[in-house]
């Protein structure tokens, strides 16, 4: 009990810190994700189309997942130095190959008859690709987006070891200094913060999946868009908690 | 209309078609059949070049399909295949209009399209147009794909077995409502299956392939009637004209050379004839003309005890006949109101050509059985 109103009473003093750390830790792992985004996904096309480059472009991304994190974190120092820049590579390097596998895997898993008869009807290799294949790989690829997002929050906190920001910062300084609070402090938030990122990224991935593919259990369409409609909402009240975070952060 | 002039295909070293050429004319509609593996969809889809021939030329409507622009091409030629055609992401409607959108046809103009097509095959639009695919039964989502076909209003529309995943009703009931659409638009239309029974229900021409060749190209009619070889009249069945019966016409099946007497002729002769062919009734012809004036049985000339009065006064002038082009069906229905037992043939000119019996009847109506138990 004693230990409890110590820990609360750490918060209290240190709360401009911890919001602090977990707007930074927000904002990098966002960051990071985002690239992986920008390079995994594009990526993934490329090689669903170009046969050749599936193999290659998969294991180099399988062998980086293959490295320990640590040890990964480590061979970035010699080459970028430490802070944010390493970081963020190391993290986009990680977050690459769910992405990556899950696009490929939901674009050439596609009903090859739905594609022929997308072909024979008239639409262009760009229309089938925007208007067939991406839409019905989305929840495929929003799977994969999640588990990327998940692990980038974790992997964030170890960061903070080659001088990254972060809520890991207070789990490593309590480490060194021995204070159980500090500890707790840093890796608490760290716990929340991967659900949250979990939960934004699990009713995202149910809002990208067209409904006529969510009919499966029989449920009345009105019940569906119903749930779609509160999961919007909820997705909107966790972004409104997300720039709170920022705006508060940069208040204090 | 659509040519097809030397066309071959090899996938690696296999021929798939070896050298095919054939034409369909406009508003057409030709059904493609064969086993699995004939090439008959490999065919199909060298017409919008999902497929490219390895050489010989398609053309439409005297155009060289390989010069033209292959998007637009297909835009212009509708395309149906098995449920999974439709895109299950989208709505009724969107599944619809989704060329006509890329086209970017005014709004206005694709929704009274829309609405026309949703007309054309018989749904609702208010009930159906903002339904998922998977919402819809097997039928109905084949409805739609035959919609989305017609929305750019194309030429040809190309059909690959698109009814084979129906159960029978449906299937038949969509048959129907396809030769329905068919004589009110005049589309012309390439239909790919593999069931005779759906070919000959909905084509005004077969082409009967095997091993990546064209084996009979004809009306369902002829190819019933005469099967070029084996394989053919296996393929189409020995008894398949019977199930059909309005496609066996009256020529077939008559007797050509009908015993005649002329008008002159005295009862005696006529006795002496009949005897002599042990039947019951002459046909009295014009001398030279071979024009049919009246019928002589013996059952008439009974009465008379003097064999000399001459046929003509004799004989019946009211008699019913019918046309060779008539089918078996009608002359069936004949006999039966009638109650006659000799029907005669006669052309537009009047001039007895033939000769339908009761007797000659059973013999025709008996053979699909009576063979069929000698194959056993």
């Amino acid at each position: 009990m004693k230990e409890f109103i110590e820990f609360i009473e750490y918060i209290i003093s240190s709360y401009k810190l911890i919001i602090n750390l977990l707007a930074d830790h927000l904002r990098l792992t966002a960051m990071s994700v985002g690239l992986a985004l920008l390079i995994g996904i594009p990526l993934g096309i490329l090689i669903s189309y170009v046969k050749r480059l599936k193999k290659p472009v998969l294991g180099v991304t399988n062998v980086i997942q293959a490295i320990p994190s640590m040890a990964l974190l480590g061979f970035a120092i010699p080459f970028l130095g430490i802070g944010t820049v390493p970081a963020v590579t190391i993290v986009v390097l990680y977050s690459l190959l769910p992405i990556v596998k899950n696009t490929v895997t939901g674009i050439t898993n596609i009903n090859a008859e739905t594609l022929e008869s997308a072909k024979g009807i008239g639409l262009t290799r760009f229309q089938v690709l925007t208007k067939v294949q991406i839409p019905l790989a989305l929840p495929v690829i929003m799977a994969g987006v999640r588990i990327a997002a998940v692990t980038s929050v974790g992997l964030m906190t170890i960061a903070a070891y080659i001088g990254a920001d972060g809520l890991g910062y207070l789990v490593f300084s309590g480490i060194r200094t021995l204070n159980n609070n500090q500890i707790l402090a840093g890796a608490i938030p760290a716990c929340l913060l991967a659900l949250f990122v979990d939960f934004i990224g699990n009713t995202a991935e149910k809002l990208v999946t067209p409904i006529s593919l969510q009919t499966n259990s029989k449920q009345d369409k009105k019940q569906i868009e119903n749930k779609r409609r509160n999961s919007l909402i909820l997705l909107g009240i966790s972004v409104i908690f997300i720039i709170a975070i920022f705006v508060l952060s940069a208040f204090l | 209309m659509l040519e097809f002039r030397n066309i071959v295909k090899k996938f690696k070293e296999t021929l798939v078609i070896n050298d095919i050429s054939f034409s369909v004319k406009k508003g057409e509609l030709v059904v493609l059949i064969g086993e699995s593996g004939c090439g008959k969809t490999t065919t199909l889809k060298m017409i919008n070049r999902l497929i490219d021939p390895t050489s010989g030329t398609i053309l439409i409507n005297g155009e060289d399909i390989a010069k033209k622009d292959v998007i637009s091409l297909r835009r212009n030629m509708g395309y149906v295949i098995q449920q999974t055609g439709l895109f299950p992401h989208m709505s009724v409607k969107e599944n619809i209009e989704i060329i006509p959108k890329v086209s970017k046809i005014n709004a206005k103009k694709i929704k009274d399209k829309t609405l026309e097509l949703m007309e054309m095959i018989g749904m609702n639009p208010d009930e159906f147009l903002e339904r998922y695919p998977i919402e819809l039964s097997g039928g109905q989502q084949q409805r739609i794909g035959v919609a989305r076909a017609f929305a750019m209003d194309p030429e040809i529309i190309l059909m690959d077995e698109p009814f084979s995943a129906l159960d029978p009703i449906t299937r038949a009931s969509l048959q129907e409502e396809l030769i329905n659409i068919q004589t009110h638009m005049k589309k012309t239309i390439i239909f790919v299956t593999h069931d005779m029974s759906e070919a000959i229900k909905i084509a005004d021409r077969i082409c009967i392939m095997n091993n990546g060749k064209i084996l009979q190209y004809d009306t369902p009619e002829n190819i019933m009637k005469n099967p070029i070889n084996d394989f053919v009249s296996r393929f189409v069945g020995k008894n398949r004209i019977w199930s059909s019966p309005e496609l066996i016409k009256v020529k077939d099946i008559m007797i050509e050379s009908p015993i005649t007497i002329q008008p002159k002729a005295s009862l005696f002769q006529c006795m002496e004839k009949m005897r002599e062919h042990k039947i019951d009734s002459l046909m009295v012809v014009e001398l030279h003309t071979n024009k049919l004036l009246g019928i002589i049985k013996a059952k008439h000339i009974q009465p008379y005890k003097n064999r000399n009065i001459e046929v003509e006064k004799i004989m019946k002038k009211d008699f019913s006949h019918a046309l060779p082009e008539e089918s078996i069906v009608e002359v069936l229905k004949l006999i039966n109101d009638t109650q006659e037992s000799t029907l005669p043939i006669v052309n537009e000119k009047g001039c007895l050509v033939g000769l339908i019996t009761k007797s000659s009847l059973v013999t025709t109506l008996s053979q699909p059985f009576v063979e069929q138990k000698e194959v056993i």
